[in-house]
């Protein structure tokens, strides 16, 4: 639609060339500003934050449904804030406000002072059979293991071992959905999105508290 | 780069600074915020229709043109005049230091200042420039040359070169 440059265009003239730049809380305030009214006019599609925890920095996001979406820094929170704009909607907003219940839920959780959430997950990014396994995972108790065998027979397809597999390692929703509670039918501990090391992590959290 | 719009937030990282200039540009510092506010307000709602791969921030200083005809106009509706500098929530210090320059901005014609911001600010071509406040792209090269001449005069002199 619009050019960037012409040829022989006059260079800009030196007159700006020494403004300031603009001042971070000045960009901060505009910022907060176009967070509120987006809010209020409905058009605030997709809110992110990130929060800290004992498996790494954690990336929160939710649409006006719920929590949509919790992704480990392995996943590369960049690239998931980008699968968002082409699978929700562009309209993402940093609005850490937005997901303070989420993230005190979720802390609550690693301090072992919280067994369940409460907080409203909205599950539209997984469809079809992936969506049902989320379902019955949410029915896995705190501190309890279930095989992927069991969710299998659980979500209605006996056979369907490999796709519970699959729904687990694309689960957009991982601690608060707890896919990591799937363990192999041996007892091993099987694979987990956010690595084997932070599924031992979470594992042994719950067993402990 | 993609076939995919990236996420807004990295739009408003990347475009605010200079918008918030090109706003401060043509209305002053005291009328920029709301402008700006409103052009990303504007930006957000039509963003999901922008196509992929245009340029952002021609885009984004076509809306903050059309906020601040908007504002400009009310502005000429308003009781009286028009301190360059009313008293309002202050500025910081370093937004503050530039305000010799936007002072000799609002000086301008509207014409003038539109081009200068557009160009020498916001770094869009005159071809863009001239259909955002009409007549010819020699029309706004002048323009926006008159304006930085004028700017000389009552800026310049003392100002940085």
């Amino acid at each position: 639609m619009m050019t960037t440059h012409e040829p022989g265009e006059p260079e800009r003239s030196d007159l700006f060339v020494g403004l300031t730049a603009i001042d971070e809380g000045t960009m901060r305030r505009l910022h907060g500003r176009l967070v509120r009214e987006a809010q209020t006019e409905g058009l605030l599609d997709v809110a992110y934050r990130t929060i800290d925890s004992p498996v790494g920095p954690l990336l929160l996001a939710a649409t006006a449904k719920g929590l949509v979406r919790v992704a480990y820094q392995c996943e590369d929170h960049e690239k998931v804030l980008e699968r968002l704009a082409r699978d929700l909607s562009p309209r993402i907003l940093h609005a850490p406000a937005r997901l303070d219940a989420a993230a005190k839920e979720i802390d609550e959780y690693f301090a072992g002072l919280r067994r369940g959430f409460e907080l409203p997950v909205d599950l539209s990014l997984a469809s079809g059979f992936r969506r049902l396994v989320l379902a019955r995972l949410r029915e896995i108790g705190y501190g309890q293991t279930a095989s992927y065998a069991a969710i299998a027979v659980a979500a209605g397809n006996p056979k369907a071992v490999r796709a519970v597999g699959t729904a687990c390692a694309t689960n957009p929703i991982p601690v608060v959905v707890p896919c990591h509670r799937v363990v192999r039918t041996d007892g091993s501990i099987g694979q987990y999105v956010g690595g084997v090391e932070a599924k031992r992590t979470l594992l042994t959290l719950e067993a402990a508290a | 780069m993609s076939t995919t719009l990236p996420p807004f937030e990295e739009i408003v990282s990347t475009h605010g600074p200079t918008v918030l200039r090109v706003c401060r540009a043509v209305l002053g510092p005291m009328d920029a915020e709301d402008a700006w506010s409103e052009t990303f307000l504007a930006a957000l709602r039509a963003y999901p229709t922008l196509r992929p791969g245009s340029n952002v921030e021609a885009w984004l200083v076509t809306i903050a043109h059309r906020k601040a005809i908007d504002q400009a106009r009310a502005r000429t509706h308003r009781p009286l005049p028009v301190d360059p500098l009313p008293e309002r929530a202050a500025p910081s210090e370093a937004d503050r230091s530039d305000g010799d320059l936007w002072a000799a901005m609002q000086a301008l014609p509207f014409k003038q200042r539109a081009a200068v911001a557009y160009h020498h600010v916001g770094g869009m071509p005159y071809a863009d420039v001239a259909a955002l406040i009409g007549g010819s792209q020699d029309a706004a090269r002048r323009a926006a040359a008159d304006g930085i001449a004028k700017l000389r005069k009552t800026y310049g002199e003392g100002g940085p070169r």
